[in-house]
């Protein structure tokens, strides 16, 4: 029965691991929560793509055995967005890291989410830089050091899920690496919403931001995760920034309907173009916009 | 917060799962993730090595295993995964 196989080894490019992420680095975890979650969802691999940027996290591209996009820094938005407005058959799934997505990449990261575009954005927050070796990002709490931060962070962070769903996201959930089972749950759901999705997953960086804040090592970080979070499902996102010390909140916190970026543009381009340039709008999607 | 292993005598009223541990020591960076957080304590690091230098853990308990799958979730190195044998009266 000794198989020397991994169960999932057929979802990933086995030949190239180990993969490059530090020891205790929670993207790993991240990674398999992804692949699980599509394979329990049977849906068509092979309409799948995976677009990342540039950082530890947007490795996974390379890792997957699925159609996947390494893109420009910051910009995998961008990309993804061109490959659902060409071919609106594919699941389209955004996999980067805080740096990638809320620094360089923040206004695609706001301005898909106005559009509604349907992508389900996936966002490794380790509160730092970690590849270019652990400068302070737009996540970094307050009062943490890193290599630019010596003395302490004193620039307020970005609380991501309060971006973006005051930028109109229609699905809005954070998760840890520890809570694996509950994250599984949360892409899935997020894979399966119709408009922008968004997962913020809280994960260690043993290298670049615990070990200068003296916090341990990642198996310290999870012992964090398991025991200084508390899940409110529905918490209004303004209330869920991060700040050290204090509970970390989790849990779904938005989930309603609106109409897609595609919906709004079939709706209104019909009225100028005929049935071969815009596919005809179907009756469901104009209920719809007439309650919304 | 650490929950002493308990030791269950098979009994004839309750059917529990049971699961064998398999490790791909090559791939494992020794992180203690599946050690520190098995509910029944099936792991603990050896004191071997694998050809990259990182210490490995080893199964040292496999009777206990109930195929919860917790370290194969937590693993991120896709170096350890679990599978489920005969239900054990």
């Amino acid at each position: 029965m000794s198989e020397e196989r991994h169960p999932l080894d057929h979802l990933l490019r086995a030949d190239r691991l180990p993969h490059i992420w530090c020891p205790g680095c929670g993207i790993g975890i991240a990674m398999r929560c992804l692949v699980l979650a599509l394979e329990e969802l049977r849906i068509p691999l092979d309409r799948t793509v995976v677009v990342s940027g540039i950082g530890c996290s947007a490795r996974v591209a390379g890792y997957v055995r699925l159609d996947g996009f390494h893109t420009t820094h910051g910009r995998a938005i961008p990309f993804a967005t061109g490959l659902k407005l060409a071919n609106p058959d594919l699941t389209v799934i955004v996999f980067s890291g805080d740096g990638d997505l809320a620094a360089i990449g923040g206004n695609h990261l706001i301005h898909a989410a106005r559009r509604n575009v349907d992508l389900t954005v996936i966002c490794v927050n380790n509160f730092i830089y970690g590849m270019t070796g652990g400068q302070s990002g737009p996540t970094t709490p307050l009062a943490a050091r890193s290599t630019t931060t010596p003395y302490g962070n004193f620039e307020p962070p970005f609380n991501l899920p309060a971006l973006v769903a005051a930028s109109g996201a229609v699905y809005v959930a954070r998760w840890t690496v520890f809570h694996v089972r509950r994250l599984i749950t949360a892409l899935q759901e997020a894979i399966t919403k119709r408009g922008f999705s968004f997962v913020e997953i809280l994960s260690p960086c043993p290298t670049g931001y615990l070990r200068r804040n003296k916090l341990g090592d990642a198996l310290d970080m999870m012992r964090v995760f398991k025991t200084q979070s508390e899940i409110r499902h529905g918490a209004p996102p303004a209330e869920v920034g991060i700040e050290l010390g204090k509970k970390l909140i989790l849990g779904k916190f938005v989930d309603l309907e609106r109409p897609t970026y595609h919906e709004r543009m079939r709706k209104q381009l019909a009225a100028f173009f005929i049935e071969p340039y815009v596919e005809k709008v179907s009756e469901e999607v104009e209920a719809e916009e007439v309650e919304s | 917060m650490s929950v002493e292993p308990t030791v269950h005598t098979p009994s004839r009223a309750v059917r529990r799962p049971r699961g064998r541990v398999f490790l791909l020591t090559e791939r494992c960076k020794g992180c203690r993730f599946c050690v520190e957080f098995c509910p029944r304590h099936v792991l603990a690091m050896s004191d071997r090595f694998n050809s990259k230098g990182y210490h490995v853990p080893a199964v040292i308990a496999e009777e206990l295993c109930t195929d919860c799958k917790m370290c194969e979730l937590l693993c991120p190195e896709f170096a350890i995964y679990v599978v489920r044998l005969e239900e054990e009266r």
